[in-house]
């Protein structure tokens, strides 16, 4: 927790980074926001003088698997950097102070930097029963969002937990767990994924509190950066999709060959991520690659659709097993057999009609 | 009455059918429409049917020698983007067309029309009222019917490009992204448009059933309607 004051490149001087650690720090932060070769300087000649940044980062209803992806990411200097560049004023998980203590530091924060600091939220916030399904400090989640984002430049909305509700928002929802945009009245960026990736957590905090803008979002509040194209897209699997080479089921032929997943349930076409190009730890892989179907973690409500090893989702009220399809063509069974059995009818009745609607124009018998 | 009528007329007319009026009710935008739309539907139900459930028909030992997904996917787009206009033009003689084409029989909401509901429930359905008069046009229950069928029609063309909007750089899907947002994801996108299509599946069954149906028991030439666009209405006498 430094001096807010102090500049970015001084900070960093006072933890004994060298100068040319600090240029390969700019690089850095300039292309994971996107700027080209003649960014750098831009981005130098702001750390050289910008203040740090205050940050808070708030846990609501979540799993810290957000907190756990951050760390890692694949370019160190980057997020060591980034942890003691920003001022990380209030972490329940990493923080050494609590209780009061704790308290104070948020407090801090929020007083003397209004409109200025950054709040970084990761899990949703219970509303059902005024909200008593996740209290800190005997405060509920709601009231403490609302205090913190009030006067907040922006708020980052790590993961599908904060974006969208993700597992505790899913049928029936329970607590009432909403996301973060739902409730304030700040720009929020939303970065969804169970767990987004690191490096795109990254850039994106490195885009917003370090260049200080908010990256350019689509209609759904995600960095267009990273969400504007389905794992789909760009999946090394894909010719196999067009040649219409799948693989049925796990253990088969066609699974060795590295057939597309489709049939198994994949959801990558229609799931926004960057999971096929960046990947995943360091680039090393992502679940595609590694023989499993996506099952569309960054996409709003996708605990609702599954089972994750089908297509399509299971149609609510008829089983598990049953599908749309299973459903709809029972429905189009019996419509053929109610089409036959009027048709018999017809027939059956075939005098009556005859002597009802035609008569008249029938020759005498 | 109208037994007694019957009753005369055999009568007098025996072996002689009665006068026949001809009426050109179904002008050659709406015959062409209905067939365009009909081979469209039955190629986009079969398509979309097999996007969701693929079958394999070919092998090859890599990929890049076949097509046969992206074939079946590029049939569905190209019915699309036919049925998308031809719609378009359905809509527009509804405007510009005679009366049995006209926008308003789509909504049978008057008096007369609502009796005929019932009527034609007797007709087709009880099979207790069967020479119930009915309209030369569409009855009031085919009537709503393709309203529903129009809507699913919107539902499906929307949801259909919004969906292809992913895939496409061209303006004109893209004017229909904007429901993926309000629909909450793809996801939900892409299972309305999946459900959508057992609708039109039995539609399709209990249409062309009834066509032929109502060809039967009224008697004036209701499915040549639909290719040579005359009906033929008994004169009164
Ligand atoms: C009106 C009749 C239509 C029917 C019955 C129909 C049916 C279907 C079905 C069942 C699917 C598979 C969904 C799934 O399970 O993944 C599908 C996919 C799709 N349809 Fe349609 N559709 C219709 C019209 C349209 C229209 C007008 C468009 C506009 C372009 C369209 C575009 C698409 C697209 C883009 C997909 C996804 C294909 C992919 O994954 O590459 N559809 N359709
Ligand atoms: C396969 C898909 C089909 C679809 C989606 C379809 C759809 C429609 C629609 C929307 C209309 C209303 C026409 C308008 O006013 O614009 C219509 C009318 C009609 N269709 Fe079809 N049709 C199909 C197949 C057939 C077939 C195979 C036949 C006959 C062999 C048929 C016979 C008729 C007749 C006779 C009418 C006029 C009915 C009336 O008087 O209300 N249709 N159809
Ligand atoms: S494995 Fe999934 S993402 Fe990859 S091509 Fe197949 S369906 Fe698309
Ligand atoms: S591949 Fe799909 S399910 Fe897996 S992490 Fe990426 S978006 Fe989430």
């Amino acid at each position: 927790m430094g001096n807010a004051s102090q500049s970015i490149w001084g900070s960093m001087q006072s933890k004994g980074y060298s100068r040319r650690d600090f240029l390969q720090f700019c690089a850095v932060a300039a292309t994971m926001a996107g700027l080209g070769r003649e960014g750098v300087g831009e981005v130098v000649s702001a750390f050289d003088r910008k203040a740090k940044p205050p940050v808070v980062w708030m846990h609501f209803q979540e799993c810290t698997c957000c907190s756990e992806s951050f760390l890692r990411a694949s370019h160190p200097i980057v997020a060591d950097v980034l942890l003691d560049v920003l001022s990380l004023n209030y972490t329940e998980t990493l923080q050494a102070a609590s209780g009061f203590q704790a308290e104070k530091c948020l407090n801090d924060t929020i007083q003397n930097n209004k409109g200025k600091y950054i709040v970084l939220v990761e899990g949703a916030v219970p509303l059902h029963d005024d909200g008593v399904y996740c209290m800190i400090g005997g405060r509920t989640a709601e009231s403490i969002l609302h205090e913190v984002a009030k006067d907040a430049a922006a708020v980052i909305a790590w993961g599908s937990c904060a974006s969208n509700g993700c597992v505790q928002a899913a049928k029936p929802n329970p607590t009432g767990a909403t996301p973060i945009q739902k409730l304030v009245d700040v720009p929020v960026i939303n970065v969804p994924g169970c767990p987004p990736i690191a490096d795109v957590m990254m850039a994106v905090v490195t885009h917003l509190v370090v260049l200080g803008q908010i990256p350019s979002l689509d209609d759904q509040g995600r960095p267009k950066e990273f969400y504007s194209r389905r794992v789909h897209d760009t999946c090394y699997r894909r010719a196999n999709y067009d040649a219409g080479l799948f693989v049925e089921s796990f253990d088969d032929e066609n699974a060795r060959k590295g057939y597309c997943l489709y049939k198994v349930g994949c959801k990558g076409p229609v799931t926004y991520n960057a999971c096929s190009v960046v990947k995943w730890n360091e680039g090393t892989s992502y679940p595609i690659q590694s023989g499993h179907g996506c099952i569309g973690c960054s996409e709003a409500g996708f605990w609702d659709k599954g089972p994750f090893y089908q297509h399509l989702p299971s149609f609510p009220g008829f089983g598990i097993e049953s599908t749309a399809d299973t459903v709809g063509a029972a429905v189009g069974l019996v419509t053929l057999a109610g089409v036959a059995a009027h048709a018999v009818m017809t027939n059956v009745r075939k005098k009556k009609i005859i002597s009802e609607v035609h008569e008249d124009d029938q020759p005498e018998v | 009455m109208r037994s007694q009528m019957a009753t005369t007329q055999s009568t007098a007319h025996a072996g002689h059918p009665a006068e026949y009026r001809r009426v050109y009710v179904w002008e050659f935008p709406v015959r062409s429409y209905h067939w365009i739309n009909a081979v469209c539907m039955v190629g986009l139900c079969g398509t979309g049917y097999l996007i969701g459930a693929p079958i394999r028909i070919t092998t090859a030992p890599e990929a890049w020698q076949l097509y046969w997904f992206g074939s079946i996917r590029f049939v569905h787009f190209l019915c699309a983007f036919v049925y998308f206009f031809n719609f378009l033009v359905r809509i527009y003689w509804g405007f510009v067309g005679n009366e049995y084409a006209n926008w308003k029989n789509f909504f049978p909401f008057t008096a007369a029309q609502r009796k005929e509901i019932v009527d034609v429930i007797k007709t087709d359905v009880l099979q207790v009222k069967l020479h119930g008069n009915l309209s030369l046009g569409h009855n009031s229950v085919a009537s709503l019917v393709y309203l529903m069928t129009f809507v699913a029609f919107a539902v499906q063309s929307i949801t259909g490009f919004a969906l292809y909007s992913s895939m496409s750089a061209s303006w004109f899907p893209h004017l229909f992204h904007w429901i993926v947002p309000l629909m909450g994801g793809e996801m939900n996108v892409r299972y309305v448009h999946h459900l959508v299509l057992w609708f039109f599946v039995v539609f399709i069954i209990v249409h062309v059933y009834l066509s032929f149906y109502h060809d039967y028991l009224e008697g004036r030439g209701t499915i040549s309607s639909i290719v040579g666009g005359w009906k033929f209405e008994r004169e009164k006498q």
